[in-house]
């Protein structure tokens, strides 16, 4: 097998007596969609902040193509192709939605401040190709009509597409999507995870997706990992973990809302696949 | 009624409150403003005062090639101080910052009252003039309030200003973008800190006397007031604010000691009654679309394809 685009390695974080993610190892392959799944409090988010630097981690070690990158700040991180969007969603409110994802293309292409100041043709190249690519990027994610509107004052499934719009724009090799879905309709979903699918042909992308619909990762995912009080219980393609008994006891067999779906990926027929 | 010693006033007021905007785009509320003040007030003061190549006359003049200069030895001290200083405050949030930065403004003030050379409580007397007349002193102050209004139009155009904006929504969401939060906050009030020291260096002639007392907490406050009156989402409310708020004080003083009172109302009344500030983007937009938003908007429709 190839290089990891990422791997974690026994990667654990304490909240004072809490473990939140307790040694969790595994790595994730170029291009692939990877989900992480697990009940509420599970440490999913806390995963994802430490991979992303915005928590340090208590223990163990992050991989970027092979190399330690633990413990760097978060923009470092970003700059090497890690991007995110936030469970709670995080936009710059008073902000457009076109200078939301203005903000995050700052580098492509780099232009210096003094051509900004003094309005260089060099700036003005850099702004007209940051321009360009953010318009298209709105236009890949559906919010062109809604580039002037401040943020803050999008509709919810809006508000999740510009988070993924703004993470892409930084030009990640790994996108973390937490919980992409939460809060959208069966419609809106069926259309993220083909949006998602889209995305990744695109964008050469590879994917980790925090989600608790559990038919939509089953269709989505190549593999998934399975997390339960911090720790990785199940890793594997989406067949093995619905068949793996720890799974079905911690999570899938609870019968919590998600839990009901274990069975009903095959059944909705969305066209929206993995492979 | 304003008279050309008061509109002097008011400018420097204006450019002080530039001053406390420029941190507070990207989201830092510092109140240092007056230590960098009197850092290039006081550094000003002395240069011309005592070093006879800058070429202060007998009869109290002063050439306006070496106010120019002085105002940039100023800018660079206090910028050197931002530096230093900034780093380490600049780690600090909210209002741990703002009282780390009043921490600032005292140390700076004992500093310059307790320094050898700098006069102690009387200060430094006799500051040579550039000009015969306050009228004079229009000029430097206007070019300095331009230059510093035209950065930062232009700061909201280009990728610093919108790091500046986005650090002021969401920190961490700008850190997980790729923007060197430390680096963007530092140059903000590094910045800041050039605009209070030219300032200073341009006060401290036209005040002709200068003293520890000229960058005080008090000035702190009243900085800050300038922003929240005027308004910290665009750059045209601090102005506004600053000279407002200068200019209030003496042109209410027919009233007597009540002028005071009267002073203090208008700061209280004005958040209470306009919340963001007398001059907000919504209203630069009506009054003509030259705010950020409508410019960027401008620019992002002949770009869209
Ligand atoms: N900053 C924090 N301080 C203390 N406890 C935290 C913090 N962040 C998360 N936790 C705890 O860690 C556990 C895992 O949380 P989280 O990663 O958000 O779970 P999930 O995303 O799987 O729902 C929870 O018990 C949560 O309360
Ligand atoms: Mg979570």
């Amino acid at each position: 097998m190839s290089v990891p685009l990422l791997e974690v390695r026994e990667l654990s974080r304490r909240f004072g007596g809490l473990l939140a993610v307790d040694q969790v190892s595994f790595a994730v392959q170029p291009g692939e969609i990877f989900g992480l799944i697990g009940p509420n409090g599970a440490g999913k988010t806390t995963l994802f902040n430490l991979i992303s630097g915005v928590t340090p981690p208590s223990g163990g070690a992050v991989l970027w193509r092979g190399a330690p990158i633990t413990g760097q700040p978060p923009h470092r991180l970003n700059r090497l192709g890690l991007a995110r969007t936030f469970q709670n969603l995080r936009l710059f409110e008073d902000l457009s939605v076109l200078e939301n994802v203005l903000v995050a293309l700052q580098r492509r292409p780099r232009s210096s401040a003094a051509g900004g100041l003094l309005n260089s043709a060099g700036h003005r190249r850099a702004e007209r190709q940051r321009l360009q690519a953010a318009w298209q990027l709105l236009e890949e994610l559906g919010l062109t009509a809604l580039a002037e509107r401040q943020a803050g004052t999008l509709a919810y499934g809006d508000r999740r597409r510009l988070e993924m719009a703004r993470a892409l724009a930084t030009d990640p090799s790994l996108l973390l999507l937490d919980e992409p879905a939460a809060g959208l309709n069966p419609a809106e979903k069926d259309q993220l995870c083909q949006l998602i699918a889209a995305l990744r042909q695109s964008h050469q992308l590879t994917v980790m997706i925090i989600e608790h619909h559990v038919p939509l990762l089953m269709r989505l995912c190549d593999r998934m990992a399975v997390l339960d009080f911090g720790v990785r219980i199940a890793l594997g393609t989406p067949e093995d973990v619905r068949r793996d008994p720890q799974v079905i006891e911690a999570y899938l067999g609870t019968g919590s809302g998600a839990g009901s779906g274990s069975g009903g990926g095959s059944g909705s027929g969305s066209g929206c696949s993995a492979s | 009624m304003i008279d050309n010693g008061l509109l002097v006033q008011m400018l420097l007021g204006a450019l002080l409150g530039l001053s406390v905007y420029l941190p507070l785009a990207a989201g830092q509320l510092s109140l240092a403003t007056p230590a960098f003040y009197a850092v290039g007030g006081t550094l000003a003061a002395l240069l011309s005062t005592r070093w006879s190549a800058l070429g202060a006359t007998a009869d109290g003049g002063f050439p306006v090639p070496s106010l120019l200069l002085e105002m940039a030895l100023g800018g660079l001290l206090a910028g050197l101080l931002a530096l230093l200083v900034g780093r380490l405050v600049l780690r600090l949030q909210g209002i741990y910052l703002a009282i780390s930065t009043i921490a600032l403004v005292e140390i700076v003030r004992v500093a310059i009252l307790n320094l050898p050379f700098t006069g102690g409580a009387v200060g430094i007397f006799a500051i040579p003039q550039p000009f015969a007349t306050a009228a004079g002193y229009l000029l430097p102050a206007l070019a300095l309030l331009a230059l510093a209004g035209w950065l930062c139009q232009r700061l909201e155009l280009m990728p610093l200003g919108r790091a500046m904006a986005a650090i002021r929504n969401d920190e961490l969401a700008a850190r997980c973008m790729g923007i060197d939060t430390t680096r963007v906050k530092l140059i903000a009030f590094v910045l800041s800190a050039v605009l209070a020291g030219s300032t200073g260096a341009l006060a401290a002639h036209f005040l002709n006397t200068w003293n520890a007392r000229q960058g005080s907490f008090d000035a702190s406050i009243t900085t800050l007031a300038f922003v929240i009156l005027g308004g910290s989402r665009t750059w045209l409310g601090p102005v506004v604010g600053g000279l407002l708020l200068t200019a209030l004080p003496e042109l209410l003083r027919p009233v007597g000691d009540a002028r005071l009172v009267l002073f203090g109302l208008v700061i209280l009344l004005g958040p209470v009654l306009a919340p963001q500030g007398l001059i907000t983007p919504a209203l630069l937009e009506r009054l003509g679309g030259w705010g950020l938003r409508s410019a960027a908007g401008r620019d992002a429709e002949g770009a869209q394809p």
